[in-house]
């Protein structure tokens, strides 16, 4: 049974798009067959992520409307036959996408893939309510930081209002992965702690991404953090939380969040 | 200059997370409108300046409702600024 999934937060930047790809790699690497699929309607980038921009030729849009097939739109990753991308459209008219030819397109890749990927463009308007919209699971992308936890809350409302496992009275299954966890920051007493965030938000913990230079390095190659340094900190991690996708019971690694002695003393030089 | 003072900041500034954990939890309580499954400890601080509005005249800003999360236990603070 394929498994749909939104990557969705409310706030930019938090690293949807990255996380989309880091799994949706780390997923095909396991065995899975995987599509991910851009939502960002104008502002596409899941492609430069996956390097197979220079290889787009049909959207999700065109598809949606029906002036291409499916199979003509998808593009298989170059170095994971099992993996596969929908690309957004770059069309400025974000109503483009219609919620008849949208349902047909998911219906069809769930006949096709075991995980279905969506990312989420940033915010709470209609691209982001498309995206979620039908959902088996989400994960909810967070820094730890104010804005970023508000923004989770507000989302994690939306999930359970306006999807259609919503509209059946049935629950869309949502997991945390809180992102750019700064160690250092952590020592300063100057970040939000894990322990507070899944309180606030009270969704389980699918994992915790810390921030890395090889992240950035990653997107520069045009691959998924998970292929690019595969033994590199948010690699590892990213492969954790693939894998407690898949049911593995992982332990879930916190960092230790003591104010402690040392961040003091070395502030931000720490870690 | 001492052999500490080279890694030492002259004044550790404090931490500011519990500050911010403090505030989403008053905003999001009062968000949500009804406070959303288990998030128990949001929904007791919420309940809790409710009672004492009900027997004193008192701001809400003046109930400071804090939880300290240790290993073994949490500690529930509740401090009532009253008007003299
Ligand atoms: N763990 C990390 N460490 C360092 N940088 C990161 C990390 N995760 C994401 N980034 C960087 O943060 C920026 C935003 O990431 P990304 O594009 O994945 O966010 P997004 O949520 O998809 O943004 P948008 O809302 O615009 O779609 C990128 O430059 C990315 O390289
Ligand atoms: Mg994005």
């Amino acid at each position: 049974m394929a498994k749909v999934l939104v990557v969705t937060s409310g706030k930019g930047g938090v690293g949807k798009t990255t996380s989309t790809a880091a799994l949706g790699a780390a997923l095909a690497l396991n065995g899975q067959k995987v599509v991910v699929v851009d939502f960002d309607v104008g502002l596409r980038n899941l492609d430069l992520v996956m390097g197979a921009e220079r290889r787009v030729v049909y959207d999700l849009i065109n598809v949606a409307q029906g002036n291409a097939k499916l199979s003509q739109a998808l593009i298989r990753d170059k170095r994971l036959e099992n993996l596969a991308l929908l690309p957004a459209s770059q069309t400025r008219d974000k109503d483009a996408l219609s919620e008849k030819g949208l349902a047909r397109i998911i219906r069809e890749l769930r006949t096709l893939f075991d995980w279905v990927i969506c990312d989420s463009p940033a915010g709470i308007e209609r691209g982001a309510m498309m995206a979620m919209r039908h959902a088996d699971a989400a994960i909810i992308i967070t820094n730890p930081e104010v804005s970023s936890v508000r923004d989770s809350d507000r989302i994690i409302g939306l999930l359970d209002a306006k999807t259609e496992k919503a509209a059946k009275g049935e629950r869309v299954e949502k997991h945390l992965l809180i992102t750019r966890y700064d160690q250092a920051r952590a020592g300063r007493g100057d970040m939000l702690k894990t322990d507070d965030v899944l309180d606030i938000l009270s969704v389980p913990l699918l994992g915790i991404i810390p921030e890395s230079d090889q992240v950035l390095r990653a997107s520069n190659l045009g691959q998924p953090v998970t292929l690019a340094n595969p033994l590199s900190a948010p690699a590892r991690a990213y492969s954790d939380a693939a894998r407690r996708l898949m049911g593995d019971n992982l332990a879930i690694n916190v960092p230790l969040e003591r104010f402690n002695l040392l961040g003091r003393i070395f502030g931000g030089r720490a870690a | 200059m001492s052999f500490f003072g080279l890694f030492k900041r002259s004044e550790p500034l404090p931490a500011t997370a519990p500050v911010a954990r403090e505030r989403l939890q008053v905003l999001l309580a009062h968000e949500r409108g009804s406070p959303r499954n288990s998030s128990k400890m949001t929904a007791l601080k919420e309940d809790i300046i409710d009672a004492i509005a009900r027997h004193m005249l008192v701001k809400p800003e003046a109930v400071k409702v804090k939880i300290d999360r240790r290993a073994e236990v949490s500690i529930l603070r509740i401090a009532v600024d009253i008007p003299a």
